[in-house]
């Protein structure tokens, strides 16, 4: 019964991207609030599931992969629900609906959904898997804006003018929003690693290992991109790349057993 | 009740005769109230833009009222200027295509909306319209977001200083604080320079071969002039470059660029290079963060935005029709309620 609430949540995000891709198509796309809502009425679905998971398992329901990759899906709408409002980014919610309802159909169609890896009772340990799914979230957002980033410089470049060059925002304030994303993610992070620490949290090496890689990677692209080593494209396509390795790394990361 | 119209445009008469009836803002209250005690006239909107001065008017007489209107005009300006008239239908007509920029100089231009409102305002608060005026405008101003907004006729920049103004928008967002440095100071690049003045840019650098000239350009639009030799020295700060020397050579090259965006931190630089010959090397659009864009591609793109405005006419007509249609039911359905009470 609890799936249906994630049926629910994917046909909103569907709805927001078809929404989204039927105005620019039709030349008529303007920002508007239908692309949040149909993004907030999907985040309530999906916190309602989530609700009644965390019931059922009784404790933060990030115990399989399944329930990690909704989690995810919820953390990347709940940062660009309090981003893209703030920055009002256009076309941001367009660009985030693909990628949560991917994640989202990832998790119903894939045989993910086993009795839970590990039970996580520890408040510590708890907080330290939320947080870094939650930063996560933040890192997806960021890798988000670096698409945008890249395609509104390919069109700038290429002298294309197009509906979308009218309706993404300018690469400036996609460049600064995707460094504040990735401080963000990164800050978020370095939090949850603390309260592993703190929970004094074993686990195995091949998990400690590509934690620590990912935090490491961001932490360069972070202090590159503050200290302006390289130009705001390559911290995109960085912030997208790393990303495509986090969600790689994440089985890794979320599925192995605590020791 | 009928709708009348009686005016001149940019269409059907110079700027000469244009300024000559023009009506000022501080005289549209006495020319209201002269025109509501021609006879037979019973509410007055006037509407005067550079490029139209029009009259809108409730009446049961047209031929009276236009009489009245012709006769005021002639005795005000002391010329018989060649106004058009249109009566309903086409009068209403012709007013919701003016609001929705049907009618303007540039195709799909969006500030008439504004003089339209602003006209309606005065008129209404001088007491000059009533039920069928008031009805008619506020009809116009429904029209006229719906044309804005369910068709494409102010998509796109059509001139090269707009196209210009919008792609700094994509790459900088807010203009505030970017600095604008000309060189060359040519009609074009001194047009675009003022565009980007009007969108918010504070500091504007003229570098010219002779200096007064950069000088006397500086003065006008409030930037500051350099010696030609010099415009290096100030480039690093520099966030959109317009050039438009008569330099048979490229004046920017990309090994002369290169250097300099290491020195820039990151940021982007937007190059509008207005000469021919060029005087920016293609190549460099090829460096990071930078954005060239010549004046062919700056044409195009007018050009692109202009027939794309054009392919919409007809979706806008079509609106418009059947907001006049429903507005001449609303007017005969007055009428006989008129009649029968």
């Amino acid at each position: 019964m609890e799936r249906y609430w994630l049926v629910a949540a994917s046909f909103c995000f569907l709805l927001s991207f078809g929404h989204t891709l039927f105005a620019l198509g039709s030349g008529t796309f303007r920002p508007g609030r239908f692309n949040l809502a149909a993004m907030a009425v999907g985040f309530a679905f999906e916190t309602v599931f989530l609700f009644q998971r965390g019931h059922l398992v009784g404790a933060c329901p990030i115990t399989n992969l399944f329930e990690v990759l909704v989690f995810l899906s919820w953390s990347i709408v709940l940062i660009y629900l309090i981003v893209g409002p703030a920055y009002r980014l256009s076309l941001m919610g367009a660009f985030t609906s693909p990628l949560v309802l991917a994640l989202l159909l990832l998790a119903l169609f894939s045989p993910v959904d086993a009795t839970a890896v590990r039970i996580l009772h520890n408040p510590w340990v708890e907080f330290h898997a939320a947080l870094s799914i939650i930063a996560y979230g933040a890192f997806g957002l960021a890798a988000i804006a670096g698409v945008m980033y890249l395609v509104q410089e390919r069109q700038l470049k290429s002298h294309r003018v197009s509906e979308l060059l009218f309706n993404l925002p300018p690469i400036t304030d996609l460049g600064a929003v995707n460094g504040r994303l990735l401080a963000t993610g990164f800050i978020l992070l370095t939090v949850a690693f603390g309260a592993g620490l703190a929970a004094d949290l074993r686990v195995t090496n091949l998990k400690t290992g590509a934690s620590v890689f990912i935090w490491a990677l961001y932490g360069a692209l972070l202090v590159v991109e503050r200290l302006r080593f390289v130009p705001p494209r390559r911290i995109a396509a960085g912030s997208v790349i790393i990303f495509v390795v986090a969600l790689l790394t994440l089985p890794s990361v979320s599925h192995l057993p605590v020791e | 009740m009928n709708i009348l119209c009686a005016g001149i445009n940019h269409h059907i008469a110079p700027v000469d005769v244009r300024e000559r009836l023009a009506v000022a803002n501080h005289e549209i209250g006495e020319v209201l109230r002269r025109v509501k005690a021609i006879d037979g006239l019973t509410e007055a909107v006037v509407v005067s833009t550079c490029n139209r001065v029009e009259f809108y008017a409730a009446s049961i007489c047209p031929e009276r009222a236009l009489d009245g209107i012709r006769g005021y005009l002639e005795a005000r300006t002391g010329m018989q200027a060649p106004l058009y008239h249109h009566d309903t239908p086409r009068s209403i007509r012709h007013l919701f295509r003016v609001a929705s920029g049907l009618d303007s100089m540039v195709l799909g231009e969006t500030e008439i909306l504004g003089q339209v409102k602003q006209a309606y305002a005065v008129a209404a608060d001088a007491g000059a319209t009533s039920r069928t005026l008031n009805r008619l405008f506020q009809n116009a101003f429904r029209v006229a977001k719906s044309v804005r907004t369910e068709t494409r006729i102010t998509r796109g920049a059509t001139s090269v200083g707009a196209v210009a103004v919008e792609l700094a928008g994509k790459i900088f967002g807010d203009l505030n604080h970017r600095r604008v440095m000309i060189l060359g100071a040519g009609e074009t690049s001194e047009r675009t320079a003022r565009s980007l003045v009007s969108r918010g840019v504070k500091t504007v650098i003229v570098s010219n071969r002779t200096f007064d000239r950069a000088a006397a350009l500086a003065a006008e639009i409030g930037g500051m002039a350099i010696h030609f030799d010099h415009w290096q020295n100030e480039f690093p700060d520099v966030d959109i470059l317009i050039s438009s020397t008569a330099a048979p050579h490229p004046v920017v090259t990309r090994e002369r660029l290169e250097p300099m965006m290491r020195q820039r931190a990151g940021r982007p630089l937007f190059i509008i290079d207005l000469a021919v010959p060029r005087d920016v090397e293609p190549s460099v659009n090829r460096l990071e963060g930078v954005f060239l864009y010549d004046i062919d591609s700056l044409q195009e793109i007018a050009s692109r935005s202009l027939a794309v405005r054009q392919r919409e006419i007809e979706h806008c007509e079509r609106i418009i029709d059947s907001q006049v249609t429903d507005f001449i039911g609303w007017l005969r359905r007055a009428q006989h309620s008129l009649a029968h009470s």
